[in-house]
């Protein structure tokens, strides 16, 4: 079982981050980073994040199990075909990999390299099925596997995403496709926090609130601008804009968000932005 | 209908290197609609060649370009204008260009750009509504085909980038899966949000596509 995995099953209040793999060969500064984190349970892996072309997620994914970091490797729907996620994913079980973050993908046109084709042969509800598939031994096909894996599979939601109903309906299937945990958008907007934690408790499956650390209002308007599903609200750009350091204004509104997940979620998903070091200042 | 564009002149005017006297064949359909291969282009056309030092040697506009026969006859009419050229220049879709192609020897230089099976809003407002996958859903999507309307073709609802309705890729154009949901609503129907929609059979759609009747 995963460290993840673990702590979630014994209600302890788990975080996570994030730590995309190089834009080439060299693996010592992601391995780095992935080492100097504290309080952590587990790490996720990108894949090609933003559409932006890096090393595979699971090799990294993999370096980091073997330096004693439990990784959650993200696999999305868009650059693989049914074949393609299915093999990688028997490939990340083989090495040890038991953390899956089952995404759809940003589209091609936000990356570094908008004239490729997208696959998206499956959607990130038919991956989570997919991941079960495999769970109970069977490939998608119904042919049995020789060796079965035990992925701890999770997803992605977006709370504050309007209209909500049909945000939640996509929410629900996620959960009836496998969905075991999930890892939010970053969420500004309280309400709609409570709001969807409402829904979601009943459900009962863990919730890692999305915590992103605003560095200064240049950010956050970028967030508003830039980020599908990420809205910061003005008052908390003004705030931004009238602090005297603004990265001390971000972690402290960061340190309250992780304050609500404590109450309310079951971890966060603490996105830092290249800040790994104030990490322990937005768990405080 | 099948929309196209012209390729810009400079693409076409290196395609058309070494030959001087040219064939021209234009849709009477799908281009004549979009404005690419009607009578009035193959006309522009003509008068481009010639500013170009080309000599064309006759034309043609066939009722639909597509029908592989009616190209055999129409090239037929034509036979000795067609000898004459070193090239035919076709302003039709692939189809039609294959239908020419598939009738002569002579190298046959595409002129368009074949861009979406189109539905039309008004002459010359073209959207892309069907991508031909040879599976509806139709049916639970309140006639909304996600496959083509949505970027990524999700069966199973909007992706996280849906913001206010409108889609990630472009926040001019409404997120299909919001569109399907409001007209679902509409209806009092829970349509294709009732079920968890399995992997598309893509196996459906036959490549090449092939269809005989009876």
């Amino acid at each position: 079982m995963s460290q993840l995995q673990n702590e979630l099953s014994q209600h302890r209040f788990v975080v996570t981050t994030e730590i995309a793999p190089p834009k080439g060969v060299d693996l010592s500064a992601a391995l780095a980073k992935a080492r100097s984190l504290q309080g952590i349970t587990a790490v996720n892996v990108t894949d090609n994040q933003g559409a932006n072309m890096r090393l595979s997620p699971l090799v990294l994914a993999a370096r980091m199990l073997e330096a004693g970091i439990d990784p959650i490797l993200q696999l999305t729907c868009r650059d693989r075909n049914r074949l393609a996620l299915q093999s990688d994913l028997l490939g990340a079980a083989a090495l040890g990999i038991e953390n899956v973050l089952l995404l759809s993908g940003d589209h091609m046109r936000f990356g570094d390299h908008p004239q490729g084709r997208a696959v998206f042969d499956l959607d990130s509800v038919q991956l989570l099925q997919a991941v079960a598939h495999l769970n109970q031994g069977w490939d998608m096909a119904g042919r049995k596997l020789q060796g079965t894996p035990s992925f701890f599979a999770g997803a992605a939601v977006s709370p504050a995403a309007e209209p909500f109903e049909l945000m939640f309906q996509k929410y629900r299937k996620k959960v009836e496709g496998g969905a075991r945990f999930f890892q939010t958008q970053a969420v500004f907007a309280e309400d709609k926090l409570h709001r969807f934690m409402e829904a979601a408790r009943p459900v009962g499956v863990p919730v890692l609130l999305g915590v992103l650390l605003l560095k200064n209002a240049a950010v956050a308007r970028f967030l508003n601008a830039n980020i599908p599903g990420v809205q910061v609200p003005p008052e908390l750009v003004d705030r931004l804009e009238q602090a005297a350091d603004p990265l001390t204004e971000g972690v402290a509104i960061a340190r309250r968000q992780v304050a609500l997940a404590r109450e309310i979620c079951q971890g966060v998903h603490i996105m830092s932005l290249g800040h790994e070091e104030l990490i322990p200042a937005m768990l405080a | 209908m099948i929309i196209s564009q012209q390729k810009n002149r400079e693409e076409l005017l290196h395609n058309l290197e070494g030959k001087k006297r040219l064939f021209l064949v234009g849709c009477g359909a799908c281009a004549t609609a979009c404005k690419s291969g009607g009578e009035e282009e193959v006309f522009q056309l003509q008068e481009w060649l010639a500013s170009v030092g080309r000599e064309v040697t006759g034309s043609v506009i066939i009722d639909e370009a597509c029908h592989i026969m009616r190209a055999a006859r129409d090239l037929r009419h034509h036979r000795d204008a067609v000898a004459e050229a070193d090239a035919l220049v076709v302003l039709a879709c692939g189809a039609g260009v294959q239908s020419i192609s598939t009738n002569t020897d002579k190298r046959v230089i595409a002129g368009l750009d074949s861009l979406f099976l189109g539905n039309i809003r008004r002459l010359g407002q073209y959207e892309e509504k069907c991508s031909l996958c040879g599976e509806c859903i139709l049916n639970e999507t309140a006639g909304i085909c996600p496959v083509t309307t949505c970027a990524k073709g999700l069966l199973n609802g909007p992706c996280g980038g849906m913001e206010e309705g409108r889609c990630e890729a472009d926040r001019e154009v409404d997120c299909a899966w919001h569109s399907i949901y409001e007209r679902l609503k509409k209806q009092g129907r829970q349509g294709v949000f009732a079920r968890p929609v399995p992997p598309k059979n893509w196996g459906k759609l036959r490549k090449p596509g092939r269809l005989k009747l009876g």
